[in-house]
């Protein structure tokens, strides 16, 4: 087990530096603290990373939708085993990880979200046990570029790590191949639908074929084919290798969550965690930082949900109760991306008939797509004062990166 | 507007050239069409569908490298589209749509596709991709308010004889040599998203009146108003 005197000197000079800057970038509030004290360890010391990941058994969490969730889930059921560190705070460039190896350097397993654009940098570092790749689709465009380089990126990268498990999303074709590239991928069927961004073949260009009769089957002309799946998640039954069907019963709603558990928990028995102990910890999980659960704010239960693209929004719209007012934030800041023609992929005209208003920086966006939608919607920058406005009642808020993150801010400080 | 009584609006490939949300473009042009009494459907014609040629207006996206590639080639072989443009249809195409749509485009990884030779264009890749909010002052001919959108393409795009440019950038990249987009006769393409119809009634109205063939009213949505104020304001900002 690695303990921090067993560390270069200029490792833990570097960290005790971060730690400083942390407390401070807590105390003043310009944020958790994770992202400026990694910057920092990572200017002194370079090799921190490696220094702090190694003798530990490091697992990340990568994909578009869904790492904050499925990295909480995998720490839950490692720390059947063990203390684990962990960035659940989402903070997940470079410097978040860093941030979150060295809070607790005695902590023998590591669960750590990243970036999927920062997946290759980081793993080439900390030489994980295992990467969970959970799904790759449009976001961010302006910022990250084309998803389909990112899938290039992480191919080559998992190609390159040659011991590496990669818990992999068999039902995204993006995902397939760029886990297939490894020696030891384990492919999970989450039942993931969503096909939007992988009508062309990843590996040639080519058109990929779904097959007409198991709409879950595909393949191409080129050769790359699904693959068959070692854990399957049948409704809400998750069918294992050595095991028989065990109910997931989460108190997180909705089939994307069942989706992120199942490779979760498949990635979790990778490790040793015996399956039944594994879903009962993930079971226990009912919010996941800031989202989900009911918050008090003048007056009403606001349910805060993220959904910052396409895919995301596609999973979020069947969970909101019906009937209830959604108010909707929409920024379009660095971190959100900057283009929101994406809102004109979001099916919002299923909210005709409610109570809805549009929020954020960028409400006038959001007003305009809502207008072409037919849906009733007033306008007003404030999401909260968005809230206060409506009737009493509970309230569903759905915010996207940077408006979810000011929103729970906000709604902690009045807790 | 042919013989049936409804505007048969194609929406291009959506699976293909539908990455950047320029789908919208299509619900735009529905609605602005049913809005004032006239009835109007969207046609998805997608990869492995025939596209017809009876339709009244074309649509087409934005789409990555490999995707735009597949496109032409699909397209080149099934040319129900450039059959009707040949009867007097419209097409509307948004960035890869504008590249697809011209006489030849190259890749980012140096292979040269054919076009689809609807348009007077031919594109290359820049040093940089350009990223970020436009301004376009429009030709007069097609446009006067200022047409606002968002870029995010590699390609600089010249334009050939053959074909106008939209308008003249005034803020942002556009096609590379200060000019945005192309026209020729009913065929008009440009590089900005947001969607471009969205954020631009004008544009939208004139491609409608070529389809319905007379100019039509204007229609006043206060949303779209507040919208094209705040982006056309940051260009004073800024």
């Amino acid at each position: 087990m690695l303990v921090t005197s067993d560390l270069p000197l200029r490792t833990r000079f570097a960290i005790a530096a971060a730690r400083t800057a942390a407390a401070v970038s807590r105390r003043t509030g310009r944020g958790s603290g994770g992202m400026i004290g990694g910057r920092i360890a990572l200017k002194l010391d370079p090799h921190a990373l490696q220094r702090l990941a190694r003798g530990r058994i490091v697992l990340l969490v990568t994909g578009t939708n869904g790492k904050t969730t499925t990295t909480l889930m995998l720490r839950r059921a490692v720390e059947a085993l063990a203390p684990v560190t962990s960035n659940s705070d989402g903070a997940n460039m470079p410097d978040g990880v860093l941030a979150a190896l060295a809070a607790n350097p005695d902590a023998p397993f590591a669960v750590l979200e990243v970036d999927e654009t920062y997946l290759p940098w980081v793993a080439e570092r900390v030489d994980p046990a295992a990467i969970v790749l959970l799904n790759l689709s449009r976001d961010q465009l302006d910022r990250v570029g084309e998803v389909r380089k990112t899938e290039r990126e992480l191919r080559a990268a998992i190609a390159r790590l040659a011991d590496t498990v990669v818990v992999a999303n068999c039902d995204d074709v993006l995902v397939a191949s760029a886990a297939g590239a490894g020696n030891h991928p384990l492919w999970v069927s989450t039942g993931q639908t969503w096909r939007d961004d992988s009508i062309a073949c990843p590996r040639c260009g080519r058109a990929v074929r779904h097959h007409p009769q198991d709409k879950m089957e595909w393949d191409c002309v080129c050769g790359l084919v699904r693959p068959r799946p070692e854990w399957v998640l049948d409704e809400d039954d998750l069918i294992g290798p050595d095991n028989p069907p065990e109910r997931l019963e989460l108190n997180l709603p909705g089939r994307v969550n069942a989706a992120n558990a199942a490779l979760a928990l498949a990635a979790a028995t990778c490790v040793g965690v015996p399956l039944s102990v594994a879903v009962q910890r993930v079971r226990s999980i009912t919010a996941v930082a800031g989202r989900y659960q009911r918050v008090p704010y003048a007056g009403h239960a606001v349910r805060v949900l993220l959904a910052k693209n396409p895919a995301g929004w596609c999973e979020t719209l069947p969970l909101l109760e019906p009937d209830q007012p959604v108010v909707i934030a929409v920024n379009a800041r660095e971190a959100d991306g900057r283009d929101l023609s994406w809102l004109w992929d979001v099916p919002f005209e299923r909210l005709r008939g409610r109570r809805v208003i549009a929020t954020g920086e960028r409400a006038a966006d959001l007003a305009v797509r809502l207008r072409y939608a037919e849906v009733d919607a007033s306008a007003q920058p404030d999401p909260l004062r968005a809230v206060a406005s409506l009737g009493s009642g509970p309230v569903e808020l759905i915010a996207n990166y940077t408006a979810f993150r000011e929103v729970n801010t906000r709604l902690a400080d009045v807790g | 507007m042919s013989a049936e009584s409804s505007v048969r609006i194609g929406l291009i490939l959506p699976d293909v050239l539908g990455t950047y949300g320029d789908s919208g473009n299509a619900t735009v042009l529905r609605k602005r069409l049913e809005w004032r009494g006239i009835e109007a459907e969207v046609l998805p014609v997608r990869l492995g569908d025939v596209t017809p040629s009876s339709l009244d207006l074309y649509v087409l996206g934005g789409g990555e490298d490999d995707a735009q590639a597949l496109a032409a080639d699909h397209l080149s072989k099934d040319p129900g589209m450039q059959r009707g443009v040949e009867r007097g249809a419209v097409v509307f195409g948004v960035c890869a749509g504008l590249q697809v749509l011209g006489r030849a485009f190259t890749t980012s990884d140096g292979v040269t596709h054919p076009g689809l030779g609807l348009l007077d264009v031919s594109t290359s890749p820049g040093e940089r991709r350009s990223v970020g909010e436009v301004v376009v002052q429009p030709d007069p001919r097609f446009g006067t308010e200022p047409l606002t959108g968002f870029e995010n393409h590699l390609g600089i795009t010249t334009v050939g004889p053959d074909s106008l440019p939209l308008g003249q950038v005034v803020r942002g990249t556009g096609n590379g040599e200060g000019t945005e987009g192309a026209v020729s006769g009913r065929v008009l393409a440009t590089y900005l998203h947001g969607p471009a119809l969205a954020r631009n009634p004008e544009l939208a109205d004139l491609v409608l009146g070529w389809v319905v063939g007379l100019p039509l009213p204007p229609l006043d949505i206060p949303e779209v108003e507040q919208l094209r104020q705040e982006r056309l304001a940051r260009r004073r900002a800024r």
